[in-house]
């Protein structure tokens, strides 16, 4: 266990002392705090008309369209500026070679690499919830749906952030590793499209598939189990496919 | 310490090292010596626990480096040819991550990296950022972090590499230091270097080992004779007629001639020091006595004589066509000059 938070806290470090950390973090406040004005000023502008009826939801009219609309995009295309240091790097800079060389064992190396890109996503995340934050010191939102809302949010981007790792695996170069993890990634969001237009059961287990569609009850603030399944699974295959892939880098297929 | 057994190691269909086995007892100081290619840093990667082997099994402190990993890993330093150092991190920062992974208890890593700093004279440098260091403090600090959790195992590939000479000065010396509290591994091209920091040496050679012995031991084993060359002013003619007398000479050549004195090359049997006997007929004829040495092989030619020498003479079974020890002073396998 120290092993892992020993290589954690090397990780979160490494990422704040080169610009990524930041670049990263500034990218996401800037589309979130865009995106978030967008819709609290398209929310207030439609509420003088909605007053009559009844009154709109701030969680139902900015939170959730921020969070399933936007920011589940713009993580699609950050998480992989975060994790495609995390094997690449060391593998171009023969670091992994000390890795694996020292009396830790590969999971150890994995969940401590993970659990560094999970910290720095953790803050992506609290900018996030500052913006939400600011709805309740103006208006009324109801604080329930809040906790899907995190946990989704949380869910969403451990799946990335695992599979992202995975493909950090393949190469030396960050960039080809963070270009397989976009397409990827674009990929895994495209497949969800078809079922606005078909329901054959090829095309539902296409959405099954998709990362974005879990993430939709989430957003409304449900907690579906299946939900949580589906991302938990997702965590466990990056991980199981990292694994897989250190091996494979020994040699040993 | 470390004990290698017929260690095969394939990458896909490339046969790195084929059934290589030696043995390093506690204490020793080994030099790996090989051409590039030869599988010496595959070797090394083995015995770390970097790579698993295909075949044959490896043990380190007694422990199989496939079945128990981390308490082989634990006992094992090791410094590969490029230092794995990350960039961004302070030389102190780096040290203590290390000393973390390699399991040393927490409160004993701050003192430990106080002590190893001086001890690889990198304390003026602890606090920078080892991205901005010179080549050579950045292998300085590769060796400070095989070093830091006192590793009853040292694996060092290439340790002199890229250092000015007054650095590899320094840094044998500390290699040197290191026999008897630690077993070292060294690989290396360059071949003074081992001849002096090594007791033994194993030869590597398109992935097969070609001889381990001691350096002498090689050099008397290759030869099959004693080589003295003497440096004479006189007639060149006599002198080689007369110095063909003297007992136990087998062959005597000019190598060298200029205004008047010649260097002649002198073999001679085995175990027989001819020194002073060549020196009196020099002396009894009154020619001038210029210098007087042995001259071995030096260790440039045995290993080259080693490695381009065609593999397929070796032995059947893949033991090393040579062994030089105590036990085999009698028995010359065929040598190929």
């Amino acid at each position: 266990m120290r092993n892992v938070l020993a290589v954690a806290g090397k990780e979160l470090r490494t990422y704040f002392h080169s610009p990524i950390a930041y670049l990263v973090m500034t990218v996401y406040a800037v589309f979130c705090g865009f995106f978030f004005y967008s819709f609290a000023a398209t929310f207030v502008l439609q509420s003088f008309r909605m007053q009559a009826m009844g009154g709109m939801s701030l969680n139902e009219y900015i939170i959730r369209p921020l969070l399933a609309g936007v920011l589940t995009v713009v993580l699609l295309l950050l998480v992989p500026l975060i994790t495609m240091r995390l094997y690449a790097e060391e593998k171009r800079s023969g670091t992994i070679e000390l890795l694996l060389t020292s009396p830790l064992t590969d999971l150890q190396i994995i969940f401590g690499k993970f659990l560094g890109a999970l910290a720095l996503y953790a803050m992506l995340v609290a900018i996030t919830f500052g913006y939400l934050g600011i709805l309740f010191l103006y208006g009324n939102p109801n604080a329930k749906p809040l906790l899907a809302n995190a946990l989704g949010l949380f869910l969403f981007g451990a799946a990335l952030l695992a599979l992202g790792m995975w493909f950090s695996t393949f190469t030396k170069n960050q960039i080809v590793a963070a270009v397989i993890a976009f397409a990827a990634f674009l990929m895994l969001f495209v497949l969800d499209w078809p079922a606005a237009y078909s329901s054959s059961a090829v095309v539902r287990v296409m959405s099954y598939m998709a990362l974005t569609t879990h993430f939709d009850n989430f957003a409304k603030g449900v907690i579906d189990l299946s939900d949580v399944v589906y991302y938990v699974s997702v965590v466990v295959l990056g991980i199981f496919f990292t694994a897989r892939s250190v091996d494979a880098l020994k040699g040993r297929a | 310490m470390i004990e290698v057994e017929h260690l095969t190691k394939r990458y896909g269909p490339t046969l790195a090292v084929s059934d290589i086995s030696f043995v390093v007892q506690k204490g020793e100081v080994l030099g790996f010596l090989g051409p590039n290619g030869a599988g010496k840093t595959t070797t090394m990667r083995v015995i770390t626990g970097y790579l698993p082997p295909s075949e044959g099994r490896v043990r380190v402190a007694g422990y199989d480096v496939v079945e128990e990993p981390l308490e082989a890993k634990r006992r094992t330093g090791y410094l590969p040819e490029a230092p794995p150092v990350y960039p961004d991190m302070t030389v102190v920062e780096y040290l203590a991550f290390v000393a973390r992974i390699k399991g040393l208890p927490r409160k004993e890593i701050k003192s430990r990296i106080g002590e190893i700093s001086e001890k690889c004279a990198i304390t003026d440098v602890q606090r920078r950022q080892i991205g901005k260091l010179s080549k050579g403090y950045r292998q300085r600090v590769g060796l400070a972090q095989a070093l830091i959790h006192n590793p009853e195992v040292l694996i060092l590939d290439e340790p002199t590499a890229g250092l000015d000479p007054k650095q590899i000065i320094e840094t044998r010396e500390l290699i040197k230091g290191l026999a008897g509290q630690h077993t070292v591994v060294l690989s290396t091209h360059i071949l003074p270097e081992v001849s002096k920091t090594c007791q033994r040496v194993v030869v590597i050679n398109q992935g097969k080992v070609v001889a381990v012995g001691a350096p002498a031991e090689l050099t008397r084993r290759l030869q099959g004779y004693e080589t003295v060359l003497i440096t004479v002013e006189g007639p060149a003619a006599e002198m080689m007629a007369k110095f063909e007398l003297v007992p136990g000479v087998k062959m005597v050549e000019p190598r060298e001639a200029g205004d008047s004195r010649v260097t002649f090359e002198v073999h001679a049997e085995k175990g027989l020091d001819v020194r002073p006997e060549l020196a009196r007929a020099a002396v009894e004829s009154q020619w001038k006595l210029l210098e007087l040495k042995t001259s071995g092989l030096s260790l440039e030619d045995i290993f080259l004589k080693l490695t381009t020498k065609d593999v397929s003479e070796e032995s059947g079974d893949g033991s090393p066509s040579f062994v030089v020890g105590p036990s085999s002073e009698d028995d010359s396998p065929a040598t190929d000059s």
